[in-house]
């Protein structure tokens, strides 16, 4: 039991961490641009793709750097050149251009790349056991997962609290046209914070490929987890952003390794009841609702404060 | 994002006939679709046929929430669904218990499924409009698409729930064995659900769900709550959704967890939004056209959802009044007579924009095919994947044509204006 706890507190961590490289960019660009950015999730299923291509060109190491900075620049082309033109015609439209390109981001990966998983491996320095906990041998490459996620979420909190460029992007999240009248450009900055965000999105793709699945169908699966993290931790709360991340992390994480159900707790069900919705929810893992887990969390936290854990506004 | 400025629906004033062409219309559609299958009668124009009829109702139900209430659902195949679902149950239960219900019943029963779940998370979902009602559409849509996989006694896992339609009661002696029976059902539906969905735009409740969408505030200062009629819209999209879902159930006798699935939410999403949510017509149009180049589409290529997926960023970017919204901004220029004047340059227009998509079909089965079956035949002429020619024709293509056909379009809106501006003297609105 305590095996189970160190390791799913390991790993939950890590996918938490996982999860906020992706939820700040979606947050910030969120409350700059009012847009909910449906493609986040696609630009990290890039990363993931672009990082296995260029990994076996040029090796792991070079891909690492350069496969978030091409994410980036994707990112970047898509604010210049589909939301700007389309912000004239209102957020509806702009949040349905971002949902129209994750559809067509997931159509070309699974084009070019098949739908099946590709072969993206742990690079070889990496792939060795880090530590030895009881009797699980935990990898180095997930301890590398987390140092790099650990890094950018110091470097993103410095630059954003400690820098000027920190500062005019927080002063263009809540007065962007006072920016503008300072004589900053606010279309830049947009497009750099999109690009940024973009990038992380990327790096998260990148390093979390080799670990989890790198398929067609990884934004698809990720990006209502994401929504659920930012909607959970307050929209546009980036401190809210970081606890919904570690938290949702956890949870999926306990969950899937947890296997008891109500009957192995209470005992079976009496089988003359036959087969009913009742005997499917007695008899359901922990384990096989994990994936329901979030939305179910979702589902309340909008019951019981709209406005998420962090957040200031309901909508 | 309620206050983004929608165009809303043109309240003309009757004018003399006005009522003969109203009522013509109908009667015309009604014709329509009785006559379609009598002129087209082969097995696949049938099939066809009855697919696009379950989803002009899916797309019209759709339409009243986010064409006239405003909510933006990424999860209305919920409704759907789960309608779908209901109506397996109860022929399942009817067709066992030899209850005296026939099969044209049955979509209401779905259709009350439909409603039924939206009754229930209806009230918490419409709480606030915007971008938290996407949030929990699309949460909602994912949970229950999830949900269906755990609780199997209902949902019956992945491989869904079966029935058998012609084990109902047979009425005036059809048994809805054959297509053509269920054509005639589901067109009988399509006709009533039109009807009645057009009819709701007219009521009060219509009309108050239209300034929900424009100003909710101003709403709530004239004594509504925006929230009961978010509800209420809600619940409506529902029961209609629902009665798509029956008829799917109807019509292919099985009812799987993929019915209730993201991408049967996003199918519905941008039927009604390629068609033009402004106008009652526009999801019509919008279904017709998405189901007949889905089903167009599997045969010729495999990347046929890449293409919707352009096809709905290029409305989205450059057409956010989709096809509806395209065809009556040339109302005014008809009534006029200056539509002549823009006509050239549409014409002028419509060489470069062809050769850029033809550029971009060419690039992308290249690349679909580079692997597998080279072999491309685009308007007849063969192309090879592999061969750099092939390449060198898709970059010209594509960069060419984008090029001419920026200078083209420019050229469109100058001849646009101008006829507008003649319109506009003239007394009709542009």
């Amino acid at each position: 039991m305590a095996e189970l706890i160190v390791i799913s507190t390991l790993n939950g961590v890590l996918f938490g961490m996982l999860l906020f490289l992706l939820s700040s960019g979606l947050t910030v660009i969120f409350s700059m641009m009012g847009v909910l950015n449906f493609a986040h999730a696609s630009f990290y299923m890039l990363g993931a793709f672009f990082g296995y291509q260029l990994t076996r060109w040029i090796g792991f190491w070079p891909a690492l750097v350069l496969a978030p900075l091409l994410v980036g620049a994707v990112g970047m082309a898509v604010e210049r050149y589909g939301l700007r033109n389309t912000h004239k015609h209102g957020h509806v439209a702009e949040l349905l251009l971002t949902f129209g390109l994750a559809f067509a981001i997931e159509e070309i990966v699974s084009m070019i790349w098949g739908k099946s998983p590709v072969d993206y491996r742990v690079p070889a320095a990496l792939d060795f056991p880090a530590f030895t906990v009881f009797s699980t041998n935990y990898p180095a490459y997930k301890i590398f997962m987390l140092v790099v996620s650990v890094v950018i979420f110091i470097a993103l909190l410095v630059t954003l609290k400690r820098t000027r460029v920190g500062l005019i992007v927080q002063a263009a999240l809540t007065h962007p046209s006072m920016v503008g009248h300072l004589g900053h450009n606010v279309g830049r900055v947009f497009m750099l914070v999109f690009g940024v965000g973009s990038a992380l999105a990327g790096l998260a793709g990148v390093i979390a490929g080799p670990s989890l699945v790198t398929q067609s169908d990884m934004a698809a699966f990720l990006g209502p987890i994401l929504f659920v993290v930012i909607v959970f931790g307050g929209l546009g709360s980036l401190p809210g952003a970081f606890i919904a991340s570690l938290l949702i992390g956890l949870i999926q994480t306990f969950a899937v390794a947890l296997n008891g159900s109500l009957a192995s707790v209470f005992g079976p069900l009496d089988p003359s009841l036959g087969a009913s919705p009742l005997t499917d929810i007695w008899n359901v893992t922990i384990a096989q609702i994990a994936p329901i887990l979030p939305y179910l969390l979702l589902v309340l936290v909008l019951i019981f404060r709209p406005m998420g854990l962090l957040g200031t506004r309901e909508s | 994002m309620t206050n983004a400025p929608t165009p809303s629906i043109a309240v003309t004033k009757q004018e003399p006939g006005g009522a003969l062409s109203f009522y013509g219309v109908w009667l015309i559609a009604a014709a329509a679709l009785i006559v379609l299958p009598l002129i087209f009668s082969s097995g696949g124009s049938l099939t066809s046929f009855s697919l696009i009829g379950i989803a002009i109702i899916f797309a019209l139900s759709y339409n009243i929430l986010l064409g006239q209430t405003g909510l933006l659902s990424f999860g209305h195949a919920v409704q759907y669904g789960l309608g779908g679902f209901l109506a397996v149950h109860a022929m399942n239960a009817v067709a066992s218990h030899n209850w005296p219900i026939p099969l044209p019943v049955i979509p209401l029963i779905g259709g009350i499924g439909g409603m039924a779940f939206a009754l229930l998370v209806g009230w918490v979902m419409t709480k606030r409009a915007g971008t938290v009602f996407a949030m929990i559409s699309l949460g909602i849509g994912e949970l229950v698409a999830s949900s269906s996989l755990i609780l199997r006694s209902v949902f019956g896992g992945e491989s869904g729930i079966t029935t058998d339609r012609t084990s109902l009661m047979p009425l005036f002696g059809w048994t809805f064995g054959p297509q053509i029976q269920v054509y005639y059902l589901i067109a009988f539906w399509v006709m009533i659900s039109a009807i009645a969905m057009y009819a709701l735009t007219r009521t009060p409740l219509g009309r108050i769900c239209n300034a929900v969408r424009d100003n909710p505030e101003r709403v709530e200062f004239i004594g509504y709550d925006p929230h009961v009629v978010r509800y209420l819209a809600y619940m409506f999209a529902g029961f209609f959704a629902g009665i798509a879902g029956g008829l799917t159930a109807i019509n292919f006798e099985i009812a799987n967890s993929a019915y209730l699935g993201a991408t049967q939410s996003g199918l519905v999403l941008f039927s009604a939004f390629i068609g033009g949510t402004a106008y009652f017509f526009g999801p019509i149009l919008g279904a017709i056209l998405v189901t007949y180049l889905q089903l167009g589409l599997t045969s010729v290529t495999s990347v046929w959802q890449l293409y919707f997926g352009i096809i709905f960023i290029g409305i989205v970017m450059f057409a956010p009044g989709g096809i509806a919204g395209i065809l009556m901004k040339h109302r005014p220029l008809i009534r006029a007579g200056t539509l002549g004047t823009v006509i050239p340059s549409y014409l002028v227009a419509a060489i470069p924009t062809l050769a850029l998509a033809l550029g971009v079909i060419l690039t992308i089965e290249t690349v679909a095919r580079f692997s597998g079956d080279a072999a491309i035949n685009l308007l007849g002429i063969p192309f090879v994947a592999t061969a750099p020619t092939t390449w060198a024709a898709a970059a010209v293509l594509v960069v060419g044509g984008f090029l001419v056909a920026r200078i083209t379009w420019r050229r469109v809106a100058e001849a646009w204006d101008r006829a507008a501006t003649v319109a506009r003297d003239r007394g009709y609105l542009a």
